[in-house]
């Protein structure tokens, strides 16, 4: 990522990074970068992948109660062309998990994953005993943030949506190459 | 000026497209193969199995208060009534009796899943035909009913508030409160959403015709449900065989015949006030007395097979355990009511458009991991 | 109509086969060969008037395979379950239903995708979830180290 001798570890405490960010250690993010993250941040279009109950969760999210229109991700895009994150909300069977591949990529940089759910991180209640079922997203597409709930509330999915808003706040130009070389396998 | 060349009449040509797994309108990971002849379809071919999770071979390997967990994640739209069947069939097995405060409040529960459910249903048939305003309506509304959920039973949509013997914990203290809140305050509503969208033109010309199904096909098919009772076929589980506190509450059972798209739309409104009916019947009267029977820790059924029909809010669903008198049950199987409605789509599609295809397919109200379990 | 009543037309319909009172409905036991017939016996007959299908079941009783049939009246209100076993596990064969009822075909596609069941005169049997080359999950003998964690 965008920083020098910092553990992946840390990255899990998000008041550690503004507060980084503001002291100017050792980050180099120019202005451009900033611009460039801030547009990217505020309008994340989120691709239409729902297989089961998470996705109706995540509908809920985009519900009058509680909107996530205000952060910028109400428009759901149908084509991963046009989207910007791919959020897995429910099970990735044998059977789906070429399709999800294909649709990754199939998506244009900057593209980013946001796992919601227990099946998507581990496969979840089907851990144990089931036969067709892929045991974590991550074991097919790159993930960036994990966000834990059988199903998550609508408010986790929406902490989850701001975690990756700061995660892109802290990318810089060297950053984003290096990320797109390592996440693209065409 | 010569004469302009006539390009050839592309009769003889079928195009083939695929909708799906992942598309916004199949309501979940549904692949449809669809043969075209210029816009008319001429054959749907469902290909699932793209959610399927083995849920009943992972039946065979864990306790049956265990099952409950797993059969939320089934039809989870109808998360309590799911419950509700497993539970009715091993207290039938065991031939355990409970109390009437938990019947009412089973019953209670199921009725608020049934609305919520179709609440949902008003809200992604509006947005599938393309009215995004219905999205918002229905859902702001489905939210006080997940209030109500999350406050009784400790989950927004995936309850496991049912355990054999009765249920989990005792209801809170606000739930009557909330429940008569909700109720005056949805049938001030409900009429909303029809003048939203029932009365509409564009609405009912899309709808109407489109897919019938007659009497006998719903028979021969078996669909059941919303879909089955739209084409006249008196099929409704809480009255042939009343189950809970279904025996002492009074409602109709709606039936239309025409069997089009428009009328399976019908019906789920129409229920929306009878389950608020049945709601009001029996709030204000919660018997008193124990929540849960005293079960053994280990639960093992006797030997043989119990069958046991519930009504969610699709259709039947019907629990089949076979038991060797052991702790894991041998074989459950679970026919789910979207399983059967599936196999009737390429019958009901024939030579409309491709437009059509998407009503009918949102007018069946399908759950596709219900269909692949 | 009544459990003895409708036992005791039933094995007047079925003469061979083995009519039982199970605790919740009456319970027929045939053979793969009579199958097709006796269903459409019960469903053409005015007393018995199975018209509606409601659910095809695939066992796997260890030694042999075999299937469940639910099947309802909706002018009398009853169920009868009809069952009926093979013992060859290599190449299971029963007849098809679709002919009698039409919500047989997906019933019967899963039945041999999860358990390798063929129905003969299916009119498009092919596997519903699972790929050509998986194994047959539903059958107790089936083995899968690598995804099946517990024991």
């Amino acid at each position: 990522m965008g920083m020098k001798g910092i553990k992946d570890e840390e990255f899990r405490d998000n008041e550690t990074l503004k507060q980084l960010q503001d002291s100017g250690t050792n980050v180099f993010l120019t202005r451009i970068d900033d611009v460039i993250n801030w547009g990217r941040k505020n309008s994340l279009w989120p691709l239409t992948f729902a297989t089961s109950c998470c996705g109706i969760e995540m509908m809920a999210a985009g519900a009058p109660r509680h909107d996530f229109a205000r952060f910028g991700m109400e428009v759901y895009r149908a084509s991963p062309r046009q989207a910007d994150v791919i959020v897995i909300a429910g099970t990735i069977t044998n059977k789906m998990a070429p399709v999800l591949k294909m649709l990754y990529d199939q998506m244009s940089e900057p593209k980013y994953v946001v796992a919601m759910g227990a099946c998507a991180i581990s496969g979840g209640p089907f851990y144990l005993n089931s036969y067709h079922v892929v045991k974590g997203v991550e074991h097919i597409i790159p993930v960036d943030v994990f966000i834990p709930g059988c199903p998550p509330r609508p408010e986790a999915l929406l902490y989850g949506m701001m975690q990756l808003q700061r995660k892109i706040g802290t990318e810089t130009i060297k950053s984003r190459r290096k990320r797109s070389q390592s996440h693209n396998s065409l | 000026m010569e004469e302009a060349v006539k390009a050839p009449v592309p009769e003889q040509e079928e195009y083939v497209i695929n909708m799906g797994p992942q598309h916004p309108s199949t309501h979940g990971v549904l692949r449809l193969v669809v043969s075209l002849r210029g816009e008319t379809v001429r054959n749907v071919e469902p290909h699932i199995g793209y959610i399927h999770r083995g849920i009943e071979k992972m039946c065979e390997s864990i306790t049956y208060p265990q099952i409950i967990h797993l059969t939320d994640r089934m039809d989870y739209l109808s998360a309590h009534i799911n419950n509700e069947a497993v539970c009715l069939a091993v207290e039938n097995a065991l031939g355990i009796e409970v109390s009437d405060r938990v019947k009412v409040v089973r019953t209670i529960l199921s009725e608020l899943t049934r609305i919520q459910s179709h609440q949902l249903f008003w809200a992604t048939f509006g947005m599938d035909l393309g009215g995004l305003t219905c999205f918002f309506y229905g859902l702001r509304d489905r939210e006080m009913i997940l209030d109500i959920f999350e406050e009784t039973c400790g989950g927004r949509m995936i309850v496991s508030y049912n355990c054999p013997g009765g249920l989990m914990n005792d209801i809170h203290p606000n739930f009557q409160k909330r429940t008569k809140e909700f109720i005056s305050y949805f049938r001030k509503t409900l009429p909303e959403y029809d003048r939203l969208l029932t009365g509409n033109v564009i609405f009912q010309e899309r709808l109407k015709n489109i897919g019938v199904v007659n009497r006998e096909q719903a028979i021969a098919w078996g669909l059941t449900g919303p879909v089955g009772r739209a084409s006249g076929f008196s099929c409704d589980v809480r009255k042939h065989n009343p189950y809970s506190a279904y025996d002492r509450v009074t409602f109709k059972e709606i039936l239309y015949d025409e069997g089009d798209s428009f009328h399976r739309y019908k019906v789920r409104m129409d229920e929306m006030w009878e389950s608020m009916n049945i709601i009001e019947q029996l709030i204000d009267n919660i018997p008193a007395g124990s929540y849960a029977e005293k079960m053994k820790p280990v639960i093992k059924l006797p030997e043989g097979e119990y069958y046991q029909s519930v009504e969610t809010a699709r259709g039947e669903l019907g629990v089949y355990i076979v038991s060797d008198g052991n702790k894991n049950p041998y074989r459950v199987k679970f026919r789910s009511p979207n399983f059967v409605h599936l196999a009737p789509l390429n019958l009901m599609s024939q030579g409309s458009k491709i437009a059509d295809l998407v009503a009918i397919n949102g007018s069946l109200d399908l759950i596709i991991p219900d269909i692949d379990r | 109509m009544e459990k003895t009543q409708l036992a005791a037309l039933a094995a007047t319909l079925a003469p061979d086969a083995q009519v039982v009172q199970g605790k919740q409905f009456v319970e027929i036991t045939l053979l793969p060969t009579e199958l097709y017939t006796v269903a459409e016996k019960l469903k053409n007959h005015s007393d018995t008037a199975l018209d509606m299908l409601v659910s095809i079941t695939g066992m796997d009783y260890g030694s042999e395979l075999g299937t469940v049939y639910h099947l309802r009246s909706t002018v009398h209100n009853h169920m009868i379950v009809l069952k009926t076993r093979v013992s060859d596990r290599e190449n299971p064969e029963i007849d098809s239903l679709c002919g009698l009822w039409p919500a047989a075909e997906f019933h019967e596609r899963e039945a041999f995708d999860l358990l390798g069941i063929r129905f003969r005169n299916h009119p498009d049997l092919r596997r519903l979830f699972l790929d050509s080359t998986w194994g047959y999950p539903l059958r107790k003998d089936y083995k899968d180290d690598i995804n099946i964690l517990a024991k």
